[in-house]
């Protein structure tokens, strides 16, 4: 009566699905078996977030990014100031100061004047804030239905100080793991606003520039390793990204991680993980365990550090994997998610 | 499966026909169908599984077995030599 | 949060886990029916709390998983019809039909879309009277009455075009057919707290004086699982069998009334397949012939998809806790999270992919994969 039965597995797709955007596995395999393979050079082959590139003795870090976000207007922020804040992140990420962007506008038939309007003056403003200037961009508009209202693409140049070097490979058993601050604010707020949540008190995106924290950290001579945003995938993606690149184990304490009240009753509700959720203003150092107090410290004193903590350990056992003592004990890995993580009602 | 979620009822209205709460989880609110608690009020806590509440949270009883649970934990690290 | 945070506080655990093992004297079968217990066990490491004979076993209840493949396959093709808005919890998104998924479907152009709610489908309906709207009602008793307040609210509000896709199951007789299997390992049960939020218990009092074995109903934080499995051993070690309460904060002997009144009123009791076990009878809801008009299958006359599932895999045991997943051959292997061959490893909750989600690092450790 009991019948043994399975289905027969889904052959690899031949249509790109959403959860190839996702900043997940299905992203890296994406990137593995499409993107690379196409273009051969070592400097991209770090994948790091921006490139750093030496032209006649000075090093210059350059990086693009495209902000696809919906909804457009947001709690905290916008497509505008995400575009930038999100950019000069990657730059900061490779220790380079950033100094220009340029700012790409692909806009769809129909689109709202005014809101373009407060688009462009936000990313101005999100800029001079951050003393960053943008220098040339684009425009092109798309016929109604191609375009899902407005996309960005930010690309930025930064200048790096010789012999400041950060890169995830440079991890190694023994260094510490920092968090500059409660995760999973942004992907938290886009969602609300989408799925009609309301909050008590002010949830917003987190969305910030950090290379100014950047530089404070770097200020204190540490040893600094690398350092990473955690944006799409969270701060599992980061962590794992780092454990493949450094061929190394890491392992993290539930109980160190912040979380704001907000965030957890959201993710409660919705059966997700803040581990996965995105965040626009934070970053993940690797740090030599000597240095770790101090650069903490650095962290703490910034307005956009003041609840960084030491959240975990790099570890010489189980290379390339991600593990976490979970709240009551036990230990567990922190997995790489195939696409976006669901809300769920089971 | 079924995952469902305590919080604590703020506001309570009648919309359509049907009653409808606002309830608090943490630091976020979301509204939630009592159609199914109809005694439910503001200020008890119900579990909410899709969008509706399917039970309300005994208050009394939770903090009785809660502390059954604690006390003999107690005992249990007294026992124990303590943990 | 109240009501979360204090059950997962680490002492309590940890004394509970201790009480375990004092009164524990000889190994034990316990089975978790609900996914969502599963999950809070694998998430936190919970087995590795208990004495060695202790052993957790995860039971079919995962209502994603256990999905028909016809029924998938009929989603996929209501789905795929241009025009027509299809509407459904996340969970159901990534499950492989026998050549597509939700999430492929929707790649290719469908108008797929999640909710966290099912009234959240009805006013889709209400906002886009010119398209047809199909709701994919799965669950188990849980979310039957709000899949049924859908229904009975869009045909009071007369959204003609508002129709749902019904696969529900009920949990009872899935563990009478478990105890009635010559091969059953399971010696106590951990009953779903939140099926018995709304239906209660006395289902189970019946399984229990049928079949002597011992039943608590659970809750789902840690605290509450080790307290259910606490009181499990305490009835073995006593030689007792009865349905016990842990999750008294939620779950009566009654259940929730209103809420199975609506679910009366709504659907009926009918056959149904679970993927990986097969046909258990009286164990699905479908809806009333007054429901017709709502009824997508019958609204599509989508008819009778035939699906062929190759027998390869180990589901059907590790479904009824013969098997663990790493016992598969295929686990790790060619069944993954991204390529599942198997019910177990399609959604989150099912045992093969909770081990591989959560635990794949101490089975590589043990040389598995």
């Amino acid at each position: 009566m009991l019948t043994l039965t399975c289905p027969v597995p889904l052959a690899a797709g031949d249509r790109v699905l959403l959860g190839h955007g996702s900043g997940g596995k299905l992203s890296a395999d994406l990137i593995r078996d499409v993107i690379l393979p196409a273009f051969h050079n070592p400097v991209l082959a770090r994948l790091d977030d921006q490139a750093i590139v030496n032209i006649n003795g000075l090093r210059l870090a350059f990086t693009t990014d495209t902000f696809v976000v919906k909804p457009l207007f947001f709690p905290g922020g916008d497509i505008g100031s995400l575009a930038v804040h999100g950019t000069i992140n990657d730059l900061a990420m490779g220790g380079a100061q950033p100094l220009f962007l340029s700012a790409a506008f692909i806009i769809e038939e129909g689109f709202a004047m005014e809101e373009l309007r407060r688009v462009v003056e936000s990313l101005q403003r999100a800029a001079a804030d951050a003393g960053v200037q943008v220098v040339t961009g684009d425009t092109k508009v798309v016929e109604k239905g191609s375009g899902d209202g407005m996309f960005i693409n930010t690309s930025g140049l930064g200048l790096v100080a010789n012999g400041m070097v950060l890169s995830a490979g440079q991890a190694r058993p023994g260094d510490r793991v920092l968090l500059s601050g409660p995760i999973g604010d942004h992907g938290i707020a886009i969602l609300a606003r989408r799925e009609g949540l309301e909050f008590e008190g002010a949830l917003e995106s987190d969305s910030a520039p950090l290379h100014t924290l950047v530089a404070a950290m770097l200020a204190t001579g540490a040893a600094i390793r690398c350092l990473r945003d955690p944006t799409r995938g969270g701060v599992s993606s980061t962590l794992n990204e780092f454990a493949v690149q450094a061929q190394v184990g890491i392992e993290i304490d539930e109980r160190a991680i912040p979380v704001h009240e907000a965030v957890k009753g959201a993710c409660e509700l919705l059966g997700l993980d803040p581990l996965y959720v995105a965040n626009e203003g934070k970053l993940v150092a690797i740090v030599a365990p000597a240095d770790a107090g101090r650069v903490l410290a650095a962290m703490r004193q910034h307005p956009l550090g003041q609840e960084a903590q030491m959240i975990g350990t790099v570890t010489a056992a189980h290379p390339r994997l991600v593990t976490m003592r979970t709240l009551v004990g036990p230990t567990r890995i922190v997995d790489l998610l195939a696409g976006d993580q669901l809300p769920r009602i089971c | 499966m079924c995952l469902a979620v305590p919080g604590k009822i703020l506001e309570t209205e009648e919309r359509d026909g049907l009653r409808i709460a606002k309830v608090q989880f943490g630091g976020i609110t979301r509204q939630a169908f009592l159609t199914f608690l109809p005694e439910a009020a503001i200020g008890d806590y119900v579990m909410v599984h899709v969008g509706f509440a399917i039970s309300r949270v005994d208050a009394a009883e939770a903090a009785r077995t809660y502390r059954l649970l604690e006390s003999v934990g107690l005992l249990e690290g007294e026992q124990a030599g303590g943990e | 949060m109240k009501y979360i945070d204090e059950y997962r506080d680490e002492r309590l655990v940890h004394s509970l886990a201790a009480q375990i093992a004092r009164r524990a004297t000889r190994p034990w079968n316990l089975m978790e029916i609900c996914g969502g217990q599963t999950h809070t066990i694998m998430r936190y490491g919970l087995d590795e709390l208990l004495p060695a004979g202790i052993r957790l076993v995860h039971g079919p209840g995962c209502p994603v998983c256990v999905t028909p493949l016809e029924t998938v396959d009929k989603a996929i093709e209501i789905a795929s019809r241009p025009g027509l808005i299809f509407v459904s919890y996340g969970d159901m998104l990534r499950v492989p039909g026998s050549r597509l998924d939700l999430f492929r479907v929707k790649a290719a152009g469908g108008d797929v879309r999640i909710v966290y709610s099912p009234m959240e489908a009805v006013k889709l309906a209400r906002a886009h009277p010119d398209r047809p709207v199909v709701f994919f009602g799965i669950g188990f008793e849980t979310t039957a009455p709000a899949n049924a307040m859908a229904v009975w609210e869009a045909r009071r509000q007369g959204l003609e075009n508002f129709s749902m896709l019904i696969s529900h199951v009920l949990v009872p007789p899935a563990i009478r057919l478990l105890l009635g299997s010559p091969r059953n390992v399971v010696q106590g049960f951990i009953a779903p707290g939140h099926v018995c939020t709304v239906m209660g218990y006395r289902d189970y009092v019946a399984l229990c004086r049928d079949f002597y074995v011992p039943m608590v109903v659970g809750g789902f934080e840690p605290a509450d699982l080790l307290e259910a499995v606490r009181m499990l051993v305490a009835q073995l070690e006593d030689g007792r069998a009865e349905v016990e309460n842990q999750y008294v904060r939620s779950v009566s002997y009654e259940g929730n009334l209103p809420a199975q009144r609506i679910m009366e009123s709504v659907f009926e009791v009918c056959d149904r397949k679970w993927r990986g076990i097969g046909v258990i009878p009286r164990s699905g809801l479908r809806l009333r012939p007054e429901y017709a008009a709502h009824n997508a299958e019958q609204v599509f006359a989508v008819g009778e998809i035939s699906a062929e599932e190759p027998a390869e895999c180990i589901s059907a045991e590790v479904l009824q806790g013969l098997k663990r997943p790493t016992d598969c051959p295929a686990f790790g292997r060619a069944c993954t999270p991204e390529n599942p061959m198997g019910a177990p490893m399609v959604s989150a909750e099912g045992a093969c992919a909770a081990y591989y989600h959560y635990r794949r690092h101490s089975v590589a450790e043990a040389g598995v994969c």
